[in-house]
């Protein structure tokens, strides 16, 4: 089905000494909700900042919409469409929860004071408290400074961000790792309805099951190799573990 | 959902004390003053008090910025000598070629750019050879220091048109000075530049946390050489004011006043860790550290006393942010 949106094939990534990355490989197609997992360490987090421009890789190949990309940093991955909730955040705690939202894209006053840069905080509130709304998240006063929110707060705030965002791509890693069981609940059911509206989901977690709800493919990978790149209506919850654990390795499958 | 629910009168009363408990302190040290002296409620007194916080404000008005990014600017009392001097030769090689009013705007031009042209320089060796900001500016301020001597062979420059003297002493009312309402405008022209631009807010977000703010598609590096560029642009206004209020450009101009121009920002609660700060906390600071000095000499203290009991303020102001900030996450 579809067409697709991302490939990416042998990627490779150093630290100095430690290789995160060897050779990440996977195809993805528009739409469609990729899992990608495995054992901490495995190098997920280093991928995904590879591919919002926030780490360079040092080899391989990827492939977004037709066109090799090489993000030099996280502007461009933005302006081509794609956000990303990171493990961090990535929010500034001394600011309040819409600011956070609109960071880097503020939205101006009309006419000449919009284009001194004068911002319309106004404006900036009622379409956060909107989106808010919709996405149900559990964040009720838009003013409150992102470092006092409790820890599910703010990822719901880092979520929401990319989620109004969002337009091609949204990247999420372990978006629900501080959330308790509602709020995951809540987080699957973003993931269901930003597919709807087309949009491909990279979706890292530790909770397979979550992972088995919502994906369309699991990508595995283990000491910064991909292991596995399934469907996942052809897998099943141990094998993803299998897979993860290095007990099963793709060439045994065959 | 956004309105304040808590319309708690005591609540409100409450939050306004810790908001702006700043201004009671200044209130508290001013009546003391009165009290002993009650010349302190004249009107030459409030002159000579913004006369010395004129200069403090405006370093700080610019240093400010940096700090919110967690940075530090060193180099702002030698910008304020180097810039002086260079303006000074600036006016007195062309006063002979061109006559009185151009030399002086061309003079002043020219200090402001030398100090626009440093605030860049400092803002390129922290973004692209990654100094921290403490190391690049002491450097520049050392730089600065030497230049200032050398460019006229350790002398002030003398020989200014009578004219400048006119300009810079000006005073409306009695008690407001030329450099005055320069420094009064420009805390509202950057306090509004802090709250309501987007120059503002990736100013605070880069304190906040520099990496989330280059997450969020902040080109960061372009922002900070702008934000060092308005601290050390700023320090070169004082310094081609002070040429004007003392029709000479000296060298030793801006010897001590780094770290005043910094402390009046950390009393007035910007944070040197970054991401906090308001412009009206910056403008009491400046106002205590001046009026400790017209107070005291007023109240015939030895001025070396306003150095120690600025300091023991510094202490007290940040310890008490703490408990404040302390408070508010609990
Ligand atoms: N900036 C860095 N400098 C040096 N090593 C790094 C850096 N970032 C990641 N690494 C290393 O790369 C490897 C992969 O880390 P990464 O964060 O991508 O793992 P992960 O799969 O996201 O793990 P987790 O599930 O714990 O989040 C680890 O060995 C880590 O120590
Ligand atoms: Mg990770």
């Amino acid at each position: 089905m579809g067409e697709p949106i991302l490939s990416v094939s042998g990627v490779y990534k150093s630290f100095g000494h430690v290789q995160a990355l060897k050779n990440v490989s996977f195809t993805l197609n528009k739409g469609e909700v990729l899992g990608l997992v495995g054992d901490n360490g495995a190098g997920k987090s280093t991928f995904i900042k590879v591919l919002s421009g926030v780490h360079k890789k040092d080899g391989g190949s990827i492939n977004y919409e037709g066109k090799e990309v090489d993000f030099a940093s996280p502007k461009d991955a933005i302006a081509a469409g794609i956000e990303t909730v990171y493990q961090d955040l990535a929010l500034a705690p001394d600011l309040p929860i819409y600011s956070n939202m609109f960071l880097g894209r503020e939205m101006v006053r009309p006419g000449l004071l919009g284009k001194l840069g004068f911002v319309d905080k106004q404006a900036m509130r009622d379409s956060v408290l909107t989106n808010i709304t919709k996405l149900k998240a559990t964040l009720n006063h838009v003013e409150q400074e992102v470092g006092t929110l409790s820890g599910g707060q703010r990822q719901s705030v880092a979520i929401t961000r990319a989620v109004i965002w969002g337009k091609k791509v949204i990247i999420m890693d372990e978006p629900t790792a501080a959330l308790g069981v509602e709020e995951s609940a809540k987080v699957l059911d973003i993931v269901n309805e930003i597919k709807k509206h087309g949009i491909t989901v990279i979706f890292i977690s530790h909770t397979i099951p979550h992972v088995m709800e919502v994906s369309d493919r699991i990508c595995v990978l283990r000491l910064g190799e991909t292991v596995a790149d399934l469907k996942t209506s052809e897998t099943s919850y141990e094998e993803v573990v299998q897979f993860i654990t290095g007990s099963k390795t793709q060439i045994n499958r065959k | 959902m956004t309105g304040k629910t808590d319309t708690n009168i005591k609540q409100t009363f409450a939050n306004i004390v810790t908001d702006y408990w700043i201004v009671l302190v200044f209130l508290g040290i001013y009546l003391v003053f009165v009290i002993l002296e009650p010349l302190c409620l004249s009107l030459p007194f409030w002159g000579s008090t913004f006369n010395y916080m004129a200069e403090i404000l405006i370093l700080g008005v610019g240093v400010m910025f940096v700090v919110i990014t967690a940075g530090i600017d060193l180099s702002i009392g030698p910008v304020e000598g180097a810039v002086g001097v260079a303006a000074g030769l600036t006016i007195r090689s062309l006063l002979p070629v061109v006559g009185n009013g151009w030399a002086i705007i061309a003079g002043s031009a020219v200090g402001l750019l030398l100090g626009l042209l440093i605030g860049f320089l400092n803002g390129i060796v922290i973004t692209k050879l990654k100094l921290a900001p403490f190391i690049a500016t002491l450097g520049m301020s050392v730089i600065l220091t030497g230049t200032g001597y050398i460019l006229n062979n350790g002398l002030e420059v003398v020989g200014l048109p009578r004219v400048m003297g006119k300009i810079g002493n000006f005073t409306i009312m009695g008690f407001m000075g030329f450099t005055t309402i320069i420094a009064l405008f420009a805390t509202v022209v950057f306090g509004v530049l802090l709250k309501q631009t987007r120059f503002g807010i990736h100013t605070y977000a880069y304190g906040s946390n520099a990496e989330s703010a280059k997450r969020a598609g902040i080109d960061v590096d372009k922002h900070i050489i702008r934000v060092y560029m308005i601290s050390s642009g700023m320090a070169a206004l004082s310094g081609v004011l002070l040429v004007f209020r003392f029709n000479t450009g000296s060298p030793l101009a801006g010897a001590n006043v780094t770290l005043y121009a910094i402390a009046a920002c950390v009393i007035g609660g910007t944070s040197v860790m970054g991401g906090r700060g308001r412009m009206i906390g910056t403008f009491i600071g400046a106002l205590i550290i001046a009026i400790l000095v017209t107070g005291l000499v007023m109240l015939g203290v030895q001025t070396y006393w306003q150095q120690v009991s600025t300091g023991l303020i510094i202490i007290f102001a940040v310890y008490a942010d703490q408990i404040r900030q302390k408070k508010a996450l609990k």
